[in-house]
């Protein structure tokens, strides 16, 4: 009895094991067959994505395809395909620019500075954002602080070049100007008026950086707001109960609460060191602040005849392309890279 | 239990208090400061006598403001450009999300890796201009000579708010879906009726930041246009104020400095902005939130 109750199971376990392998080997056989049924029932699915696709395809996967004018003298009569290759001669020409690399080092100036700067002002805001109790006056100082965000960059450009100006650009000065002045921070170097503040490439930077915390921090800090905000407030209960003060509440409970949000954050902005606001820049620099202020994007913009101090050469448009195939590529390195150490450390990537 | 504040505590207290009013009003200053300067008379703008409210006031800088074509048309153009740009960006994000939100979708992987990677790797500024223009050529050859078509059509489709609203999306309970399609519902008609009107709020938020990205827009727009009646506002006032930098050769007015001429056009590009602002801004906070994009 028992020895055939065994035989019995054994065969029909032997049946489905068959049957399974049948199955998978119909699958593995029909594995087209199967998708194409499967893609033609969801046609509709497929007919809503077409608008996309066809969006993505012209508009962001094209000019990808146009990044191999960086190996061509491009000529705008002969197309992308019919220009002569000139092979590496951007790549050459750019190795050896001082310009470039100068345009390379402000580059990372920029989103460094931005780093160390721009980095702590949004997690202090939010620091502070979570003491004020007043939900109605919290409110009103968060909507306010945000709103610098939303407004053009040409409205904030042509704000700081009227408020940093000087005598020749602005008949009044400029009120950010005469403060500093009278501040006793900046001489008047030039008789009648103050110095070209807005000019000078010694100020770029912290007129680029400070403003881009005026713009940003107040948005930026939302995220951390959000994380201070779901911390428990039990946990702030004991660490007062165990005398902690203001100070070691914010070390020990405040900050291992917002650690993942602030790992993703940093590692996400480390990742983006390369892709630098070009367009703030384009709009704030003047060929007096060329010094620190060229960056990259920049350099490609005068080469390709974008900006109205163009620079010619006779691989111009190669040496564009060129300086901006290279922009992009250590771009999506440092991207892909951050990310990949943001999966490792906390288990969670961006994209 | 009684709440005693420590020392330390009450300190950090009113640190906070006094550091977020100051950067509060320093965020809202320059926008004062810009209102007042606009109408302010001339005197005291030259002087620089303005510091917060007006001096003198005058409105004749708006009033010269609002007497130029230009300036309508411009203004006009944005108004275009936003309202179809807007439109545009959300029907074809908005049907591409949803699409790219079912995991069951053959390829979808492969789409939506091909989607995040635009956001990696960009072909640079070069490049997309040849593009640009390509696409100009071939719009004035097919009959649109409007380039604002060509903005409307080309430019403000942006992965990381298809990706909002895919995560929007797929945050429906898929019991729904599968209930409406034994009603014998077609995916359209989910999409209409159940989707869309589940995720409002995600919907809302990514419109806002389509919005504002499409009022504000600058440099494409900048670059691709070459007929000055087809400029946006933004465009126009960076070339009204590049062709007035210099004190010495710029035109005088009657009655108010240039430098209220310029804060008049800086006002009449935010105060949209400004007036719809305290209604839409819970969505932006909302719109961080949703942010934790993952694939």
């Amino acid at each position: 009895m028992e020895k055939e109750k065994i035989l019995i199971n054994e065969e029909t376990q032997s049946e489905t094991k068959v049957e399974k392998e049948a199955v998978e080997e119909y699958y593995e056989k029909n594995h087209w067959k199967i998708t194409f049924k499967r893609m033609l029932k969801d046609w509709r699915l497929y007919l809503m994505l077409l608008p996309l696709v066809l969006v993505f395809i012209f508009w962001r996967y094209l000019p990808m395809y146009g990044l191999t004018v960086a190996f061509k003298n491009f000529d705008a009569g002969k197309g992308i395909i019919g220009s002569d290759f000139v092979g590496l001669a951007g790549f050459q020409f750019i190795i050896k620019n001082a310009t470039f690399w100068r345009a390379f080092r402000n580059t990372f100036m920029l989103s460094f500075y931005g780093l160390l700067f721009g980095f702590p002002m949004p997690i202090i805001l939010a620091l502070l954002f979570s003491e004020v109790k007043n939900q109605v006056y919290r409110s009103v100082l968060q909507v306010l602080s945000y709103l610098p965000k939303f407004v053009s960059l040409v409205v904030v450009t042509t704000l700081i070049q009227l408020l940093c100006a000087d005598k020749t650009s602005s008949s009044s000065g400029g009120i950010i100007t005469q403060l500093i002045v009278n501040l006793g921070l900046l001489k008047p170097a030039v008789e009648g008026g103050p110095v070209a503040f807005i000019r000078n490439p010694d100020c770029f930077r912290t007129i680029y950086q400070v403003s881009g915390i005026w713009e940003q921090a107040g948005y930026g800090s939302i995220v951390y707001f959000a994380a201070i905000l779901s911390i428990s407030p039990t946990s702030y209960e004991a660490a007062r109960m165990d005398g902690a003060n203001k100070w070691a509440q914010i070390k020990y409970v405040t900050f291992p609460g917002i650690a993942s949000t602030l790992t993703i954050m940093l590692i996400l902005k480390i990742g983006q060191l390369f892709t630098v606001g070009y367009e703030k820049v384009y709009l704030l620099y003047t060929i007096d602040t060329y010094e620190t202020a060229d960056i990259v994007s920049t350099f490609v913009m005068r080469y390709a005849g974008m900006d109205a101090n163009g620079q010619t050469s006779i691989i111009a448009k190669a040496i564009a392309a060129s300086a901006d195939l290279f922009n992009s590529l250590i771009a999506m390195f440092l991207v892909i890279g951050s990310n990949m150490i943001s999966r490792r450390v906390s288990d969670t990537s961006l994209y | 239990m009684i709440k005693r504040l420590d020392a330390s505590e009450l300190i950090f207290k009113i640190i906070a208090y006094v550091l977020l009013t100051i950067f509060a009003i320093l965020c809202l200053y320059p926008f004062v400061y810009a209102v007042s300067s606009a109408i302010s008379g001339e005197e005291a703008v030259n002087a620089g006598r303005v510091i917060l409210l007006p001096i003198d006031p005058q409105f004749k800088a708006f009033q010269y403001t609002f007497s130029l074509k230009e300036f309508w048309l411009c203004y006009s153009n944005t108004l275009f450009l936003t309202l179809f740009g807007t439109i545009f960006s959300m029907a074809v994000s908005m049907l591409g999300a949803y699409a790219l939100s079912k995991t069951r979708l053959p390829f979808g992987r492969t789409l939506n890796f091909l989607l995040v990677f635009t956001m990696w790797f960009s072909a640079g500024l070069f490049a997309t201009k040849l593009n640009y223009d390509n696409s100009r050529e071939i719009f004035h050859n097919i009959g649109i000579l409007d380039d604002k078509w060509l903005v409307v059509i080309a430019m403000g489709v942006n992965a990381y708010n298809i990706i909002l609203l895919r995560n929007g999306f797929a945050g429906v309970p898929k019991e729904i879906e599968e209930a409406a399609l034994v009603d014998g519902a077609n995916e359209f008609q989910i999409a209409n009726k159940v989707y869309f009107p589940m995720s409002k709020a995600t919907i809302a938020t990514v419109a806002l930041f389509y919005g504002i990205s499409r009022w504000n827009g600058y440099f494409w727009a900048a670059q691709v246009m070459s007929d000055q009646n087809q400029f946006p506002l933004q465009v126009y006032i960076k070339n009204f104020l590049t062709a007035n930098t210099n004190v010495d050769s710029r035109p005088t007015y009657d009655g108010f400095s240039v430098d209220s001429l310029f804060y008049c056009l800086i006002v009449c590009a935010i105060i949209p902005i400004i007036i719809i602002y305290p209604f839409i801004q819970k969505y932006f906070a909302a719109g961080v939130n949703l942010g934790g994009v993952k694939e």
